[in-house]
């Protein structure tokens, strides 16, 4: 349902502003969502200074500069530093985006940052993804077969294998599926671009014999159909893939079975 | 796996992350909003023309007396706007045809089609009204 405003207890207050490094000459200023379950605060905003001579030039250093060096109760999720396991995705300067692959340099102003968007916090920046995770299992994302096993591997002709492509990409690391304010609204029911660019994914997989049941699953006024086509999600894909244009294709497969 | 928000027993309640708040607002979403707006304008549009023609089958003076209306400038801003909507949201349609075959969902290219179907509604609500207003001479 469309709620334009916070609920009371999530509504985002003023915070403490922490003391800039001594000796530093060349500081950021970051300003971060902070939330925690020990207290019965509301959620807040803190300020805190990095010396960027003494950071790294990646958003994510900065925050972990700020847990090293200022104040070790910030909490996020991070594992690779390099774009590859998803886990550092937040909301940066307004746009879902993953912290270890968006430079200080590409903000203008303070570092603004926040949670992935609409979505229940654990702790400060870390957002409870049980419902996306859900929706994954719920559209099966393995390969589906009834043809008898081939004695080596499933093979696959080129073409086959490039229509892949821009799909396996995918590090589910929900930053589309928090930017759809389709998924913000019908989240229980809508199953979001991350999670629709998967079932793309098998529908499209040429060794796949699954298509039919596939389909049926996800025919439905709001599991696919909730898709207005607004394009946050492929405008905030870090990884340049096109969640927009597969949800498309999946209306298309729909169309086509029909006629 | 753990429940997620308030339905946790005996555990306080999780906030709900802000979204809207702060969420940058870019030309596609911009242009998905605009477009349901546009199409809800459309509701009370369509009552003004059909008051027009419900005035035209009723009699001469309640005619001129709608007419009137519709020709002072206030009524003539509404019914700039109503073009505007109408012509938006037209094109909005097209967009969304365009891009139920498939194409044109790459991201620039999808930004470049959002501005362009501000520009051309902007310009083809003017090209209407200057032919309107060339055809009644005045």
């Amino acid at each position: 349902m469309v709620e334009l405003t916070l609920p009371r207890n999530s509504q985002v207050g003023q915070g403490k502003t922490w003391p800039k490094p001594e000796g530093a000459t060349n500081l950021r200023e970051y300003r971060i969502y902070r939330w925690s379950p020990d207290d019965d605060a509301n959620p807040r905003v803190d300020t805190y200074y990095v010396d960027t001579d003494d950071c790294g030039p990646m958003i994510l250093d900065g925050l972990i500069w700020i847990k090293n060096k200022v104040d070790p109760t910030l909490t996020f999720r991070r594992s690779c530093r390099e774009g590859i396991c998803g886990s550092c995705a937040m909301n940066i300067d307004g746009t879902n985006t993953l912290a270890c692959t968006k430079g200080m340099d590409e903000v203008s102003g303070a570092v603004k940052v926040y949670p992935l968007p609409h979505m229940p916090v654990v702790k400060d920046l870390v957002p409870d993804l049980t419902v996306p995770y859900a929706q994954l299992s719920s559209i099966e994302p393995w390969l589906q077969t009834v043809s008898p096993e081939p004695a080596k591997e499933w093979t696959q002709s080129h073409e086959d294998r490039q229509k892949l492509d821009g799909l396996y990409e995918c590090i589910l690391c929900f930053c589309c599926q928090t930017s759809c304010p389709s998924y913000w609204w019908n989240g229980e029911r809508y199953l979001g671009p991350a999670v629709l660019l998967q079932a793309y994914r098998w529908l499209i997989d040429s060794r796949d014999e699954a298509t039919g049941e596939r389909l049926d699953n996800l025919e439905d006024p709001f599991r696919l159909y909730r898709c207005h086509t607004i394009m946050n999600c492929t405008q905030a894909c870090p990884k340049g893939l096109n969640p927009a244009k597969a949800i498309a294709e999946i209306k298309k497969m729909m169309v086509e079975r029909r006629v | 796996m753990s429940t997620p928000t308030a339905t946790r027993s005996g555990l306080k309640p999780r906030p709900v992350s802000p979204h809207l708040q702060v969420y940058r607002l870019i030309p596609t979403m911009l242009m998905s909003i605009v477009h349901r707006i546009t199409g809800a304008a459309l509701y009370f549009g369509t009552l003004l023309v059909a008051w027009w023609l419900v005035a035209a089958a009723t009699s001469e003076a309640y005619f001129d007396f709608v007419n009137g209306i519709y020709g002072s400038w206030f009524g003539r801003l509404v019914l700039f706007g109503y073009t505007w909507a109408l012509v938006h949201h037209l094109l909005g349609g097209i967009r969304h045809f365009i891009w139920d075959t498939g194409h044109a969902l790459e991201k620039h290219t999808a930004t470049k089609m959002a501005w362009a179907t501000l520009a051309g509604s902007i310009t083809l609500t003017i090209l209407i009204w200057i032919a309107g207003y060339a055809a009644r001479g005045m």
